[in-house]
């Protein structure tokens, strides 16, 4: 049985589950029954000068029948005094004394930070994490992204908080800036014992089109909000792996944003996590699906012969290189399996007109063929198809031969003028542009009732037998 | 043992008729229409007769725009919301779904069909309107999904369109011929209303045409004829006993079931002689109505039975029983019905031959013929010049449907011997576009 638990800069959890800070842990109901179902920790909803909210705060992205994959808010930090805050952090370490509780701290003077760390230091919390991530509502005041978006300000707040810190402190970062290694940095010359990452991403999650007014709408109007859910992993993992790789950051990471099962949190640990936070998924199926994430994770951990959490911290990061880095020499085709084919011709029209016309389709069959030398091996067609292991990416090259860009650099054969014979596509094998003209109309007109000309097969091979 | 107790009540007759491809509710077309792959050249249009772009609409339904969904089906088939219902799409558009390869259910095609066209119809939101009137006039006879599909068509192009109809309503067999279980008649009729008021064809009801003198009429009142007579009534047997009280045509008895639902009365025991469609659905339908026993017999093996095995399934679901390999020699009774007198076969070399000395008596009180629908050849013999071929059908030219008397075009059963509303859908629009290019030549 692998061993889930952590140790994250100096804060002990039984597994790196955490609920990030947000409605899912705004009172000690909630922690206390997502401790029960078992979440190793809990970011509590930020505490600071408690705010008031608008009605009307959250708007999702569905697609097609998938409700919120993306999910959107113009909620603010905590609405409850924090005194009853303090009383109930107290009352869930009293009956959690091994779970994670971290207090997700906003304010603005120095004394207010300072004296919010004792407060909650003297509840019980066992870590803190610095909010300057919100990207809407307290950013306007000075607080949160807008402290997120300055290092220097971030650096000076860190040390501020750092000052009379007894109990470790993780910076979460928002990931509304360019390069997010520039905050993490300032946190860690800060003094920061770990950083969390990533907050919501500025958004505006649509538009109503017969109001013309931005989702979530407040009595007719709306403002831009916070983005996270499923749809923001890519942005998140990306991050993640950002801070992790950069020497000068070294430091915890928390990882956060579109975890919703235990794949997504082995990804966000691959690359250099080692504990996550999820706020959407609770807020979408409750606390329940932690069960699904720990059995997934322990059956991962046991598959690969992992046994703590740390076996696998950043197992993916010496694979993530930059693009200069990467072999020119590689080579794969797409292959289709005709045994799987259904012939939706999704890859034919989608190389044909999203690619490199390298599929091609044959009289008397729907299955389409692969011309393998227009074929660039981008992926595509694999990637439209609706039938698992029907388009298969086979390695074509001999793997003898490695050659990167870098290498090419150094040794000058890099394409450098304008119709330079270097070019990576200067063989490939292209329509002549008029050959487009009219070949939509090779395929099935629809509405064919509406040309003359019908053939008389169809009135004589459906007749209805008696 | 009968799966069904004999209606007694409107309610109790819409129990046990159904719907088989009940109403799509908002989430259901969501989700359906969701599935759709959106397939290049998609098979399941070139499986349907009138070639409606249904990857089109069905991402048009998924993106909210149901009434360009609406849009796309009529453009191309006037009897989108009963196609909808009323098509073997298991033969057609569904069963061409890629799905089927892949062992997962097609895209329930028709029911989204419905769901779409049926918003427009209940809304009367109209999305078509006559064309610029042109000065000419085709008048048609036979206001069934043939006439009045070509009614549509002829009105977009600006023709002046008048429609006689020997009975008192439109959409011929689709009200009066499909299963109750497959469209209810206000459904059908709804549409046809939501048709005329965006199209206005005047239709006089009750109003058959029979003679010469007729024909003569519209010949010299017209430029155009246009029939869509469909088929007549049941064939007959010739057989002894024939005559007897209880021993009914299909056909009529669908008719009569469609219009007075609950107040027909089935027999206990009911034969039903013949192995098509209509077959099926006359068995179906008196299971449903009631009927303890239904015995469906056919002269052949089950295998060599016309309908769509579909359509013998459902048939089976309520309980029907084959019979297969035999010959009806006489319809016994005093006065009604008593029972069929059968014949064992055997089928050699492809030909039915009777078995000497297997004759036996089935009983029953009540015997539907469904042996086919007879030509309206002698009507058609009014009209000079117009051939018909070996078969009873009217030839015409495979791509403008005009028939050899270049005044009459035709289509639907007329033309195709009998098959699918779909098929008269998809013909009149060719017949009304070879009566546009007949005439705008002229
Ligand atoms: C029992 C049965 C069940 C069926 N079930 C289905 C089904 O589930 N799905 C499906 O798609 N198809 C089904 N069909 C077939 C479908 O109904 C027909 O293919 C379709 O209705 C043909 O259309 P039509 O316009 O050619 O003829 P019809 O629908 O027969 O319409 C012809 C119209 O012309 C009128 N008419 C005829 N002669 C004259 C005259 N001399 N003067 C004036 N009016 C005249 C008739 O009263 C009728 O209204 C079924 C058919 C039958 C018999
Ligand atoms: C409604 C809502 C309120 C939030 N409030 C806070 C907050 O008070 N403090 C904070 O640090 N982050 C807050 N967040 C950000 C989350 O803690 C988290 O960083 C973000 O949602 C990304 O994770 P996810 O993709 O799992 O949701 C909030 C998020 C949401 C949706
Ligand atoms: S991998 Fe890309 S280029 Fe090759 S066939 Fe697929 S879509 Fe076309
Ligand atoms: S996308 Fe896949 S299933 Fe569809 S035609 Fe191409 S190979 Fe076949
Ligand atoms: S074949 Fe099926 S999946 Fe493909 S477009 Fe048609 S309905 Fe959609």
């Amino acid at each position: 049985m692998p061993d889930l638990s952590i140790n994250f800069a100096g804060i002990k959890s039984p597994n790196p589950f955490w609920l990030a800070s947000a409605p899912p842990t705004n009172s000690g109901y909630q922690v206390m029954k997502a401790f029960d179902a078992g979440w190793g920790g809990a970011v509590w909803k930020t505490l600071g000068v408690p705010v008031v909210n608008v009605s009307s705060r959250y708007g999702g992205v569905n697609y097609r029948d998938k409700r919120l994959v993306g999910f959107n808010n113009i909620e603010l930090i905590s609405d409850r005094p924090l005194i009853d805050n303090l009383r109930e952090i107290e009352e869930v370490k009293k009956h959690f004394p091994h779970h994670a509780v971290i207090a997700s701290l906003m304010v603005q003077s120095r004394e207010e930070w300072h004296q919010i760390m004792r407060d909650v230091t003297s509840a019980g919390a066992d870590g803190v994490e610095l909010n300057f991530g919100c990207p809407h509502g307290m950013c306007e005041r000075g607080m949160g992204s807008a402290v997120g978006q300055e290092p220097d300000v971030l650096r000076t707040i860190v040390e501020w908080v750092m000052e009379v810190a007894q109990i470790p402190v993780i910076v979460k970062l928002t990931p509304n800036i360019t390069d997010i290694t520039e905050p993490a940095r300032a946190a860690r010359l800060g003094g920061a014992d770990a950083i969390s990452l990533i907050n919501t991403i500025q958004s505006i999650v649509g538009v109503d089109l017969d109001q013309f007014a931005p989702y979530p709408i407040v009595d007719g109007k709306g403002t831009n909000g916070g983005y996270c859910g499923p749809a923001v992993k890519p942005i998140a993992l990306n991050m993640v792996k950002n801070c992790a790789q950069d020497p000068y950051v070294q430091l915890p990471i928390s990882g956060i944003g579109g975890i919703e099962n235990w794949r997504d949190a082995v990804e966000h640990i691959l690359l250099g996590a080692s504990s996550v936070q999820v706020c959407t998924a609770a807020m979408h199926f409750g606390f329940g699906i932690i069960r699904e994430m720990t059995a997934g994770l322990e059956q991962y951990m046991t598959e690969k012969g992992f046994h703590t959490i740390y076996d696998m911290v950043g197992k993916a990061l010496p694979n993530v290189k930059h693009w200069e880095d990467l072999n020119l020499k590689y080579k794969v085709t797409a292959n289709i399996h005709e045994d799987k084919c259904i012939g939706c011709q999704l890859c034919y029209t989608a190389c044909e007109d999203g690619a490199h016309q390298a599929i091609g389709l044959r009289e008397g069959t729907r299955v389409p063929e692969i011309i393998e030398e227009n074929c660039v091996g981008c992926n595509l067609c694999s990637l439209v198809c609706p039938v698992e292991n029907c388009i298969t990416m086979e390695r074509t090259d001999d793997g003898t031969e490695h050659l990167t860009w870098k290498e090419r650099t150094l040794a000058g054969t890099i394409p450098t003028d304008f119709n330079d014979e270097r070019a990576g596509g200067l063989h490939h094998w292209v329509p002549e542009p008029t050959a487009a003209l009219g070949k939509e109309k090779h395929k099935t007109l629809p509405g064919k009732a509406r040309q003359l000309g019908t053939p008389a097969s169809v009135v004589n091979d459906l007749v209805r037998k008696e | 043992m009968a799966e069904y107790l004999p209606p007694t009540s409107e309610q109790e007759f819409h129990a046990n008729f159904a719907q088989l491809k009940p109403r799509m509710n908002n989430t259901e077309a969501l989700y359906e229409s969701s599935r759709c792959l959106f397939c290049f050249d998609a098979p399941c249009i070139k499986a349907c007769p009138t070639g409606i772009d249904i990857p089109q609409f069905i991402r048009q339904i998924n993106t909210g725009n149901v009434t360009g969904a609406a849009r796309t089906i009529y453009e191309a088939n006037y009897f989108g919301n009963a196609c909808g219902k009323v098509c073997p799409t298991e033969v057609l558009c569904e069963g061409a779904c890629v799905y089927n390869l892949q062992d997962v259910k097609p895209i329930e095609i028709g029911r989204l069909q419905s769901f779409a066209t049926r918003q427009v119809v209940e809304s009367h939101k109209y999305l078509f309107e006559p064309g610029q009137p042109n000065g000419r006039k085709v008048v048609i006879i036979g206001a069934g999904p043939a006439g009045i599909s070509c009614a549509c068509e002829l009105r977009a192009l600006g023709y002046e369109v008048d429609i006689f109809e020997a009975k008192s309503q439109p959409s011929g067999l689709t009200v009066h011929g499909v299963a109750p279980y497959k469209i209810t008649n206000e459904e059908v009729l709804a549409e046809m209303d939501y048709l005329q008021a965006q199209f206005g064809y005047r239709v006089q009801y009750n109003s058959p045409i029979c003679s010469r003198p007729d024909l003569l009429a519209l010949e010299e009142a017209y430029d155009a004829i246009f029939l869509g007579i469909g088929l007549g009534k049941t064939n007959a047997l010739l057989l002894p006993g024939e005559e007897r009280e209880n021993c009914v045509g299909a056909v009529e008895f669908i008719e009569q079931l469609r219009r007075e639902h609950h107040q027909i009365l089935v027999g206990r025991k009911v034969i039903v002689l013949g192995g098509g469609n209509t077959a099926m659905d006359a068995a179906s339908e008196s299971a449903r109505l009631g009927a303890e026993d239904v015995i469906l017999a056919y002269r052949r093996g089950k295998d060599d039975m016309g309908a769509y095995e579909f359509e013998y399934d459902l048939a089976k679901s309520v309980g029907v029983k084959g019979l297969f390999n035999v010959a009806p020699v006489e319809i016994v009774g005093n006065g009604r019905v008593a029972g069929v007198r059968f014949i064992r076969t055997a089928t050699v070399d492809g030909q039915v031959q009777a078995l000497p000395g297997s004759e036996f008596v089935e009983p029953c009180d009540m015997v539907i013929k469904a042996t086919g629908q007879a030509k309206q050849t002698s009507f058609l013999s009014l009209i000079p010049g117009l051939q018909l071929d070996g078969k009873g059908r009217i030839v015409a030219d495979a791509h403008t449907y005009q028939t050899t008397n270049p005044q009459y075009f035709t289509s639907g059963d007329a033309l195709n011997g009998g098959a699918e509303v779909v098929n008269a859908a998809a013909e009149a629009k060719v017949a009304a576009r070879g009566i546009h290019h007949y005439l705008s030549a002229r």
